[in-house]
């Protein structure tokens, strides 16, 4: 017959760009988002207010910005729960040398530098000597966190300069926040990192197969290193923006925040198994908790109700798509 | 002819028989896949129907939709003419169907009774279980098969034949009227198949319909009936073994003649590329020495352990060699890693594709290009276009057949997954390919594909290395062949001194 002979043509992609927009998981996500907005603007007089608004967005930065690093490492295969008791030690770090005269600059990179080395820390145990990160980075959870508390005990460190204010409490240009102007930059510097550099191509390989990644030349362990050195250094970030704000560093600071970074990212669609996922997806995820956190808290929901709310969120965005698989198995 | 008055044969009352079940035009399509495409089959009771095809012709999916596992898109499943479906598995073993896999699930710490009981266990009427009855009817289905193995004993006490009639017990242990035997005979001896065969007459003589998927055409004409050819999702052939004759079947099954299976082409054999001196192993192999020229195919034969893919596995740098030198162009090299290695143009088609050559969840061209990032991008960031391009290049010289480039290479069948493999690494314009038993598990129309590729690609000066267990393939393709034996080298033999014989001596190492 002919039609072996003619040469066929295989199209570059199915569907239209936007047809594939429509059935992503980012839209869904976004419809929530919208729908939560609306609920609450009608729920309660003072949300809709731009000064209101732009408090709420202090529920979601600062986690946000871990979320963002915490992507990629999910996306390649591994994990980084000891990322709050960074935030821990760095805040204790920077409360010590704020105690000793350190100026505003000095306790930045001192913030930053520490949550970069509990980075490396990680990399090295994961990386270096192929241990599973789960149970590394639950060991260095307790590790960073103890050492905090060591240190402070029950004690706290309060002094800070006025300068270094301005991290946590600044406004870059009307109710925009400094915290909210940095999140969407590294929203953007993420999503170039992930979804446009070759880096990003070998984050995903790795996630989807070690083995192939290995086979096809890419550097496994040192795109992982990397990837925990990214998390320790925004859990550092994260830390500088936290302790200026909140002007005071206890070893129970950031207290359960692994959880609702992870939370972040799982409902951003990012797969807990590795392997798929979008920053815009962890974006859209930020503002849906920070949303409902901060409608819940208009409502006067007490704090307990909330963290059974992150816990649900997080059981019923990993349930999701699993049940939804099966149920277009079944159709089959 | 004398047909108008044709004395009646021992078939003709068999065939006028109503079948048990019947499947009317059956398709199921996956995505950018019609893996069955209007099937028809019948199966009688007293009588063991063969089907017969390669892989990826649809078997297998025939046995997932005939198990409720698969719902078919179109088409109809009847049983005693009464139309039927299978919304679970547990509908198709109601509906009296049971299957017979290549490897049953069993458990080792449970006893014969509970393994051939597991899920379905007789209950007393207060609801717990019955293991009286659990090891009364177990013996019974064990004394069926002819053999008295205790319901009692663990099955970790049990030799690997009797095991097997333990999934075959299980198997049974339903009422089932259509017993489904999925590669039954892949991993026993001829002893083992004797036993086995014994007990599907026993079935037979009980009236149950037997669907039998074996790729043996001995086996197949010993215990069959009836026969059923699947080719690419569609049945093109049915009818009584008795009259059809082998050949027939083969041409059915593979749709052309089998002699241009290798396609060999003259090539005149240039320069040395790759020299390997003293190469060993640790543990795998030791001082394995060779020398590899431009356009030439060196085959690399051995048994299953001789240490040849480890070989091959450590000239591409993913294990480190103890010893040895290599030179590529005359130049001294050492690869570190399997990036070394692509730098130098050394790469390596692995054996386990989907575990070790591919992200079976990521788009085509995401898979072909990711050897090449650094040329499709520009100064770190990719460019979409560019990788489509490279992948369309190599697509279309393959042939490869999918509904797109972006869509996942795990929706490939398993030829056009091994083409999206080799077009990667091509797309490197390596010096040196090595192939890693290159046709494992692709049915004989693509192989016939990956041979004449491989050919083409030694006319245009790449050097190949290709390991192989099938001998067909080595003699056909080989200039040269390196037999492995125990991790030692036990001769490179030139083309015209190439036989199977002596290959398989150096091989098994009998003089």
């Amino acid at each position: 017959m002919s039609d072996v002979a003619t040469k066929r043509v295989i199209p570059d992609r199915l569907g239209t760009k936007t047809s594939r927009m429509l059935a992503s998981w980012e839209v869904l996500l976004f419809g929530v988002a919208a729908l939560i907005f609306i609920f609450n603007s009608f729920a309660s007089p003072y949300f809709l207010n731009a000064w209101n608004l732009s408090d709420a967005t202090f529920n979601f930065t600062e986690k946000a910005m871990i979320a963002f690093a915490m992507a990629l490492l999910v996306i390649a295969g591994e994990i980084d729960l000891s990322v709050a008791a960074i935030i821990a030690l760095a805040s204790t770090a920077m409360g010590a040398a704020a105690q000793m005269g350190i100026g505003t600059p000095g306790l930045v990179a001192i913030g930053i530098g520490t949550g970069l080395l509990c980075g490396a820390f990680n990399g090295l145990l994961v990386a270096g000597l192929r241990l599973p990160s789960i149970v590394v980075t639950i060991g260095t959870m307790s590790l960073f966190r103890g050492i905090s508390y060591i240190v402070l005990g029950d004690q706290a460190y309060g002094k800070y300069p006025e300068s270094f204010a301005y991290f946590g409490q600044g406004y870059v240009a009307w109710v925009f926040s400094f915290e909210f102007v940095l999140f969407i930059g590294l929203a953007i510097a993420f999503a170039i990192l992930l979804h446009a550099t070759n880096f990003g191509r070998q984050v995903y390989v790795i996630g989807n197969n070690e083995f192939a990644a290995r086979f096809s030349g890419i550097p496994v362990e040192r795109v992982k290193f990397i990837l925990f050195l990214l998390t320790g250094l925004m859990a550092g970030v994260a830390a500088v923006c936290l302790t200026s704000r909140l002007g005071s560093t206890r070893p129970s600071i950031a207290q359960g925040w692994e959880l609702e970074v992870v939370t972040m990212v799982v409902l951003g669609g990012v797969s807990i198994l590795g392997g798929a996922g979008t920053i815009a997806g962890v974006v859209i995820a930020a503002f849906v908790m920070g949303l409902v956190t901060f409608g819940l808290g208009l409502l006067n929901v007490p704090g307990i109700v909330m963290s059974i709310f992150v816990g649900l969120l997080l059981i019923i965005t990993i349930a999701v798509p699993i049940i939804a698989r099966r149920i277009k198995e079944m159709n089959r | 002819m004398m047909n108008a008055v044709a004395p009646t044969n021992d078939l003709a009352p068999l065939a006028a028989e109503t079948p048990i079940l019947e499947m009317r035009g059956i398709s199921q399509i996956f995505p950018g896949v019609k893996a069955l495409d209007g099937v028809s089959i019948k199966l009688y009771p007293g009588q063991v129907t063969a089907l017969i095809g390669e892989n990826g012709a649809g078997k297998s999916t025939l046995v997932k939709i005939l198990t409720g596992i698969y719902r078919p898109n179109e088409g109809e499943i009847l049983i005693d003419e009464q139309p039927i479906s299978f919304p679970s598995a547990q509908a198709a073993i109601d509906a009296g169907v049971t299957a017979i896999h290549q490897e049953t699930v069993l458990f080792d710490e449970l006893t014969v009774g509970e393994n051939i009981f597991l899920g379905h266990a007789p209950r007393t009427r207060f609801g717990t279980i019955d293991w009286r009855q659990i090891n009364s009817r177990s013996k019974a289905l064990m004394h069926q098969l002819e053999s008295e193995i205790d319901p009692t004993v663990r099955l970790r006490d049990l030799s690997i034949a009797q095991r097997h009639l333990v999934a075959i017990a299980r198997a049974l242990s339903v009422e089932a009227r259509i017993v489904i035997m999925d590669e039954p005979t892949a991993a026993l001896s001829r002893k083992e198949i004797d036993d086995l065969f014994r007990i599907v007459e026993g079935l037979k003589r009980q009236g149950k319909a037997i669907l039998f998927i074996s790729h043996k055409f001995d086996e197949v004409y010993e215990i069959a009936e009836n026969f059923v050819v699947f080719r690419d999702g569609r049945a093109v052939g049915q009818g009584k073994l008795k009259t059809t004759p082998q050949d027939e079947i083969v041409r059915l099954m593979v749709g052309r003649d089998v002699k241009d299976v290798f396609p060999k082409v003259a090539v005149e054999i240039g320069a040395p590329v790759l020299a390997v001196h003293g190469y060993s192993h640790p543990t795998e192999f030791r001082d394995i020495s060779f020398e590899l020229r431009r356009g030439e195919i060196l085959g690399v034969y051995g048994l299953i352990g001789a240490g040849r893919s480890e070989l091959c596995q450590s000239l591409f740098g993913i294990t480190r060699p103890s010893a040895g030198r290599l030179t590529l162009e005359g130049q001294p090299i050492e690869i570190r890693s399997s990036s070394d290695a692509i730098r130098a143009g050394i790469v390596y088609v692995p054996e386990e594709r989907g575990r070790h050559g591919l992200a079976l969840p990521m788009p085509i061209f995401q898979n072909m290009s990711l050897p090449s990032l650094k040329k499709t991008s520009r100064s770190g960031f990719l460019k979409a276009a560019n990788e489509l391009a490279l992948a369309r290049k190599y697509a279309e010289r393959l042939d490869l057949r999918a509904a797109a480039l972006s869509v996942p290479v795990g929706t490939l069948s398993g030829g056009n997954q091994q083409k999206v493999v080799i077009g990667k690494w091509l797309a490197t314009r390596p010096k040196v390919i090595i192939l890693d038993e290159p046709t494992k598990g692709i049915d004989i129309g693509s192989k016939a594909a990956v041979h004449g590729f491989i050919s083409e690609l030694a006319a245009e000066g790449l050097s190949i290395i290709m390991v192989s267990s099938e001998l067909p393939e080595i003699l056909g393709m080989s200039d040269r062949v390196l037999v492995m034996r125990e991790g030692l080298a036990a001769g490179v033999f030139e083309r015209d001194r190439l036989s199977a014989e002596v290959l398989v001596r150096a091989a098994t190492g009998n003089q």
